[in-house]
């Protein structure tokens, strides 16, 4: 569905991977690891279309990104490091703005709340919560969207364990609902291994 | 799979999330306003009791306040939403990316520059402006802050991912100022010798349409390489 050919990413004149090739199928869970800098965030934004590969292209259903943008937007769903947040508005007008945005119906608001265990925090400002509660905000939305490619950037940093245990969960359910999941983390997993393919990243040294 | 959004959902949504975060975040439409005010009280008080020069600077005087408050305000434009990821977001949903720029400058005129339109003419009685030229003032103003606006953002769209754009931006966006304000300045004066000024008027029109046909894209374009 989603695949990547050739793919050369540089960085402030470094390599950081070179004709990389992936292709990811409905089900598939995928980890990229690697140490700090090895390019894990930009194969993400490479693969979201935020960011311009060196070489190579990146394809969804054998069209390239650049050219279905709006049809690959409305089925991709990307949290990037920062959670894009606003610290003005409150929990409840961050999600349903978020929501919005994907042309999402905005009713089931309260229920979201109540997955990312911030129920009751619905008319605080975001500026009050903490930068784990943050990022529940941004990851509310994966229990209703209908987007079919997540692509997750640090999801579970700042999230403590409970809340891990439940986000695996979900990401487990989407997967077995035919949809694709890329994330980045520097935990292990704790899905079953069978289920998730890793992608390590190594430094080029040139 | 849902509808996508229409055009003019996605622009009413972003406009009004951007007014309820400049009007929960006061300083955003106080702090131009603010600055307005105090360059022309200024210069009523220090040109002194001289009320013909006063009224021969006028025109200029008002519109290089208005000039440099929309310059001061608008790295706010897209700066927050790149510091905190909204940016990105913005720039992955379904819609194209000039609606949702078009929507981010209307919101940011509608803070900065409404208000200072709203008080010119109050500064132009302080600055001895002659009573023919309120009526040009105010289309000028009218027609010219949302062309600094669009104009604008295109600069700021290019310098959001730079620590320190401020001085950059200015370099980038003010010769783009220029005719803007010579037009403007023109036109209220010509107003104020009573001879015509509609020529001056339809030129800054036709510039405002340009701009608002234009600058949208090339705002999206722009946030594109900044980000990449």
């Amino acid at each position: 569905m989603l695949n990547a050919s050739n793919l050369t990413c540089i960085r402030e004149e470094r390599i950081l991977f070179d004709a990389l090739d992936l292709d990811f199928q409905p089900g598939d869970i995928w980890q990229i690891a690697g140490a700090n800098g090895t390019g894990k965030t930009s194969l993400l934004r490479i693969l979201a279309g935020l960011m311009e590969p060196e070489n190579g292209e990146v394809c969804y259903q054998q069209t390239a990104i650049q050219k279905c943008a709006e049809e690959y937007h409305q089925d991709l769903l990307y949290l990037g490091h920062s959670p894009g947040v606003k610290s003005e508005l409150t929990v409840l007008e961050n999600l349903k703005f978020n929501l919005q945005l994907c042309s999402q119906d905005t009713e089931q608001c309260e229920k979201l709340l109540e997955q990312v265990d911030l129920f009751g925090f619905a008319d605080t400002l975001a500026a009050h919560l903490s930068a784990g509660q943050h990022r529940r905000i941004a990851l509310a939305r994966l229990w209703l969207t209908q987007a079919k490619i997540w692509i997750l950037d640090e999801p579970f940093t700042a999230i403590d364990k409970l809340g891990v245990k439940r986000l695996e969960q979900r990401i487990l359910e989407h997967a077995d609902q035919g949809g694709i999941v890329i994330l980045t983390t520097h935990q292990d997993l704790s899905l079953p291994k069978s289920r998730y393919q890793t992608l390590t990243l190594e430094r080029i040294f040139s | 799979m849902n509808p996508a959004l229409s055009y003019r959902q996605a622009f009413n949504t972003i406009l009004k999330r951007d007014l309820k975060i400049a009007l929960r975040h006061r300083d955003d439409i106080v702090n131009p306003l603010l600055f307005f005010i105090i360059v022309i009280t200024l210069f009523a008080i220090s040109v002194g009791a001289m009320p013909n020069v006063l009224m021969t600077i006028a025109p200029g005087v008002i519109w290089v306040a208005a000039l440099l408050s929309t310059l001061l305000s608008l790295e706010r434009l897209f700066k927050n939403d790149y510091q905190d990821g909204s940016l990105e977001q913005l720039l992955l949903s379904p819609c194209p990316v000039f609606i949702l720029v078009l929507a981010k400058i209307v919101a940011h005129w509608l803070v900065t520059s409404l208000p200072l339109i709203l008080l010119a003419p109050l500064l132009a009685m302080m600055m001895n402006l002659h009573p023919d030229g309120y009526l040009a003032l105010f289309l000028t103003l009218l027609l010219g802050t949302p062309i600094l606006s669009l104009l604008g953002a295109i600069g700021v769209a290019l310098t959001v991912a730079l620590k320190k754009g401020g001085v950059l931006l200015s370099l980038l966006i003010l010769p783009l100022y220029i005719p803007v304000l010579i037009l403007a300045t023109a036109a209220v004066e010509a107003a104020t010798m009573n001879s015509p000024y509609q020529g001056h008027l339809a030129i800054i029109a036709a510039l405002f349409f340009a701009s608002l046909i234009t600058a949208p894209f090339a705002v999206g374009a722009a946030l594109k390489v900044s980000t990449n």
